[in-house]
């Protein structure tokens, strides 16, 4: 597509970047067409090719950011099943991604907007105060229906009661720096992102993952330093909290790389896997050094389920005879392309895998965008929910816990290593009905 | 660059009282009259032309339609029926004093018939949307543009749209059996029904490709398929574009249809395997993508004739689909082909001409000797089976005069092709794109008859009237509007 900048503008590397992006864009509509918003709200404004529209004008004009084009970038939900689509290759999440930073920075958000998003901001990445914002919001949930629905704040308010869970797990010891050995004869050594709001709300995943692996004869390091992959922040367009959490990250596992070594760096909570995998990117243009360790950092990355395919992963209990929905997290179909090994995994460690119709549609949760946009959310969740009850599961599985928490209450959500770690001798993951638990 | 008629100033000096005419009629969020919102309105699939609207409305029911329509005739306001929006002719572009009609939020399924092998949707189904609603009982909707996955029925009836297995099913009027019709003036008619052949007019004939320029439509019943025992695709790859044509020529003309029959050459080649993965033979020159239909038995047959028709040709590889993967990857590489074109090269200008297959080794030839002297790249993919040419012209739009000179090129190879005996548009429709090359393929008194066509469904040419007819040099006749558009 023509794009109209100056050589001014250019010198910009974001914008640089951003203009590669418009000029791939050949304007052919068909991403709209599996775009969740277009299909929801059915306006070319709410669609990709109208944001990659009102973004290139948005930069184009140099102009701050208006409420206008703000409204329809929001309401984006970055899952990325635009660039699945994509013939021609556009690397929409770089641009929204610079799209965010322009509007954060050129835009000031309305009073209620910008507290809501500097709670999140501040409590999410922090597991202590997390878990303290989630037993203060169980404190809450009695006296909700104080607060009026029907306005933005009110709904909002609503959306974070009723995503809080009702009781949390202890926390577990495992999570916090250290090596977990590997059983028997090492046959390779990995670093964990053990994570920020998930090592809260579901504890079991990691220590799912860290038995698996380390039964399968893999050394597991969380490293010292790694927190919150900053994708929360980078999502808001907050370039410099974002950027000082992957620093600290690629500082953590540098130290690793160049020590004892690693043979992958894995992620268990898809979303941030994605950004993981674009640390290089969004480091390109840091001091060499800083550059060079990123790209590592980012070559590393894989999902679990990419590495635990590569392992020869073998149940040791008998079938149990379970169907399993697959969710697709969008961050790991659309964000990562892994798009077999999960299913494959599943299937061979005994369960019938079925797949919903249109599993290519997010289910609403995309990191905070629940809480902020409750009500396309919603009905997104309630969307995918109706989907994946026609495949008539005993459970869902999914590699992401934005989607296990925005999908549950129903049939049980449960994360795809918890489920191959039971079938490989692990506990039973909570979470599971007794009825549902049966192998021995 | 093709004129747009000019403005009319009145209704530009009454947009606000306009605006809030609308404003009545359909839901809040529905009406779009800001300039920064309108600005992604202001193209479709041919992005090179580009207008922003008056308004754009989106309603959401029949009567919304009509009560927009009714609303716009009462005021002269003219209207451009947009769905969505990836019209390569530019069909949906918009006019500065006109209100866009988008109708992507009617996408409901209304009804499936089974017995009667019949659909009724809203015209902002997309294409496939008919497929994927009725494929789990073994149906299918058999026209399939590449665009099928975003482009909405609304808009094939609009451009009678075809793709590649209408070689054996037809395009989108062979597959039509009903229309619900919004006219100018707010009327709501049902034409056709859910049988084949109604009496009086053939109206459905006559909507169909009309390009928006008749009525709006809002409601389609289509004819739905059982879906074939199966499919296989074959890729035969030769060393040149000519030999790729006789062999088309060959196969045509020993009489066997397949279900599909396209075409690519190099540069598309390697665009679609980068995009689908596909195994697509990157040391070819040119390509055949063949699927025939039915029973194993049938099919071997009929691939064996088939490679044994290439044969003479000498294709240098011939490699048979194994697996239903395997075919979902070489359909989604051609049908993603325009927009994979996208890596190679920051914008092209599609093109669409038919030709009779027995012409496709000259007229490819002659393609490329244009292409070296206008020293502009082209892909060439298309419906080979049918004739149907879609060469890709690929340019670059920030140099200055890029886009003219690729333009003047497209124009070139559109004449050959209707010197060749051909004519301008397979599927894409005229749109403004090929409007004053009408010219070449007809004369003033055959276009002025189809002037008068139009004059009787929308005597003051308000309906997406800046397509289709040259603006200047009209013929007036006796019938009131004809000689509307007149550029300055
Ligand atoms: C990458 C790509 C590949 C394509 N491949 C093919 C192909 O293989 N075969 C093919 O035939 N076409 C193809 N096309 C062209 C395009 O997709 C078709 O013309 C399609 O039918 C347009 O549908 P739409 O919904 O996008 O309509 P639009 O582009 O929005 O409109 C098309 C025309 O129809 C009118 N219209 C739209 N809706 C209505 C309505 N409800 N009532 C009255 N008039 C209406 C508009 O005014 C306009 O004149 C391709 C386009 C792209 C971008
Ligand atoms: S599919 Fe790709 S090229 Fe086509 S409009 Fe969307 S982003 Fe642009
Ligand atoms: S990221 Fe998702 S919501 Fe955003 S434009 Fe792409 S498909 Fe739509």
């Amino acid at each position: 597509m023509q794009t109209n900048f100056s050589s001014e503008q250019l010198a910009d590397p974001n914008t640089a970047s951003s203009n590669q992006v418009l000029r791939t864009c050949v304007h052919c509509g068909f991403c709209t067409a599996t775009c969740p918003t277009f299909v929801l709200l059915g306006d070319e404004l709410d669609s990709p090719r109208g944001r990659i529209y009102l973004i290139k004008d948005m930069l184009e004009s140099g102009r701050p950011a208006t409420e206008e084009v703000v409204r329809h970038v929001d309401r984006c939900l970055s899952c990325l099943a635009c660039m699945t689509t994509c013939p021609s290759g556009v690397n929409y999440m770089h641009l929204v991604d610079h799209a965010r930073e322009y509007i954060e920075n050129t835009y000031t958000r309305p009073w209620h907007e910008r507290m809501l998003r500097n709670v999140l901001q501040l409590v999410l990445p922090r597991p202590a105060l997390f878990r303290m914002a989630v037993l203060g919001a169980r404190v809450a949930r009695p006296v909700r229906r104080l607060i009026p629905r029907g306005s933005v704040l009110g709904d909002r308010v609503h959306a974070m009661l009723d995503l809080a869970p009702a009781r949390l797990p202890p926390s577990s010891d495992m999570q916090s720096p250290q090596v977990h050995k590997a059983e028997g004869t090492r046959r390779g050594r990995v670093a964990l992102l053990a994570g920020c709001a998930q090592t809260v709300l579901a504890p079991s995943i990691n220590e799912a993952t860290i038995r698996l692996l380390t039964r399968l004869g893999i050394e597991v390091v969380i490293a010292r330093g790694v927190g919150c992959c900053g994708a929360l922040t980078h999502h808001m367009g907050r370039h410099d909290p974002a950027m000082a959490s992957a620093r600290a990250n690629i500082a953590g596992w540098t130290r690793e790389i160049e020590g004892d070594g690693l043979d992958a760096i894995l992620v268990n909570t898809s979303g941030c896997g994605t950004t993981v995998k674009d640390y290089g990117f969004m480091f390109r243009s840091e001091p060499a050094e800083w550059a060079m360790q990123a790209e590592r950092v980012s070559a590393l990355a894989m999902d679990i389920s990419e590495y635990l395919a590569t392992l020869d992963y073998v149940p040791t209990r008998e079938a149990p005879g379970l169907r399993v929905a697959y969710h697709a997290a969008c961050s790991l179909q659309h964000g990562q392309r892994v798009l077999t090994q999960p299913k494959a995994l599943l299937r061979r460690a005994g369960f019938t895998v079925v797949e919903p119709l249109e599993g290519h549609l997010c289910c609403g949760s995309a990191g905070t965008y629940n809480l902020v946009q409750p009500e396309i959310a919603g009905r997104l969740r309630e969307r995918k929910l109706a989907n994946i009850a026609a495949t008539k599961p005993d459970l869902i599985a999914a590699g992401n816990i934005g989607c296990i928490t925005q999908l549950s209450g129903g049939v049980p959500v449960i994360h795809t290593v918890e489920l191959l770690d039971w079938m490989a001798g692990g506990p039973a993951p909570v979470g599971l009905p007794a009825a549902v638990a049966v192998p021995a | 660059m093709i004129a747009q008629p000019p403005p009319k100033a009145d209704i530009i000096a009454r947009r606000p009282e306009i605006i809030a005419g609308l404003r009545a009629l359909v839901p809040a969020s529905g009406l779009i009259s800001e300039e920064l919102r309108l600005k992604p309105y202001e193209t479709d699939g041919l992005p090179a032309y580009r207008q922003i609207p008056l308004a754009v409305v989106l309603p959401e029911t029949t009567e919304q339609v009509a009560a927009v329509l009714a609303f716009c005739h009462k005021n002269g306001v003219r209207v451009v029926p947009r769905g969505a929006g990836t019209s390569l002719s530019g069909g949906a572009l918009p006019m500065a004093d006109s209100v866009v009609i988008g109708l992507m939020r009617m996408n409901r399924i209304l009804d499936i018939d089974y017995g009667d092998r019949c659909a009724t949707v809203q015209a902002g189904v997309t294409n496939i949307g008919i497929t994927n609603a009725v494929s789990a009982e073994g149906f299918f909707y058999a026209p399939d543009p590449s665009s099928q996955l975003a482009c909405m029925i609304g808009g094939n009836v609009g451009m009678n749209s075809g793709g590649a297995h209408c070689l054996k099913y037809g395009v989108t009027a062979n597959n039509l059996l009903g229309l619900k019709i919004v006219t100018m003036e707010g009327d709501v008619l049902d034409i056709g029904g859910a049988h084949l052949d109604a009496a009086g007019y053939d109206w459905l004939g006559l909507m169909t490709g009309s390009e928006g320029m008749l009525a709006m439509v809002t409601e389609v019943t289509v004819r739905i398929l059982r879906a074939p025992e199966g499919a296989r695709a074959m890729l035969v790859a030769f060393d040149a574009n000519e030999t790729a044509g006789r062999a088309v020529d060959a196969i045509i003309g020993s009489g066997i249809i397949p279900v599909a029959l396209e075409f690519m050459d190099r540069p598309a080649i390697h665009a679609c395997e980068a995009f689908a993965h596909a195994g697509y033979p990157l040391d070819a020159e040119a390509l055949l993508i063949i699927e025939v239909e039915g029973s194993v038995a049938e099919q071997d047959d009929l691939l064996g004739r088939i490679a044994a028709l290439c044969e003479p040709f000498h294709p240098i590889s011939l490699r048979v689909s194994q697996s239903a993967e395997e075919s979902i990857a070489i359909w989604k590489g051609r049908k993603g082909a325009f927009g994979a074109v996208g890596r190679i090269s920051p914008d092209y200008l599609c093109m669409d001409g038919t030709i009779p297959t027995g012409q496709l080794p000259f007229v490819l030839r002659r393609i490329g000797e244009m292409s070296d002297a206008y020293g502009l790249k082209v892909a060439n993919i298309f419906h080979a089976g049918d004739g149907n040419l879609h060469p890709l012209i690929m340019f670059d739009a920030n140099l200055a005069g890029n886009f003219e000179h690729a333009e003047a090129f497209g124009a070139d190879i559109l004449k050959l092709c209707v010197e060749v005996g051909g004519c301008l548009t397979g599927e894409h429709g005229v749109g403004v794109e090929k409007r004053e090359l009408m010219r070449v393929q007809f004369t003033d008194i055959e276009l002025d008859q189809q002037r008068r066509i139009k004059s009787a469904f929308d005597p003051d040419w308000l309906l997406n009237p800046s397509k289709v007819f040259p603006l200047v040099d009209m013929p007036v006749t006796a019938m009131p509007g004809t000689a509307m558009p007149v550029a300055a």
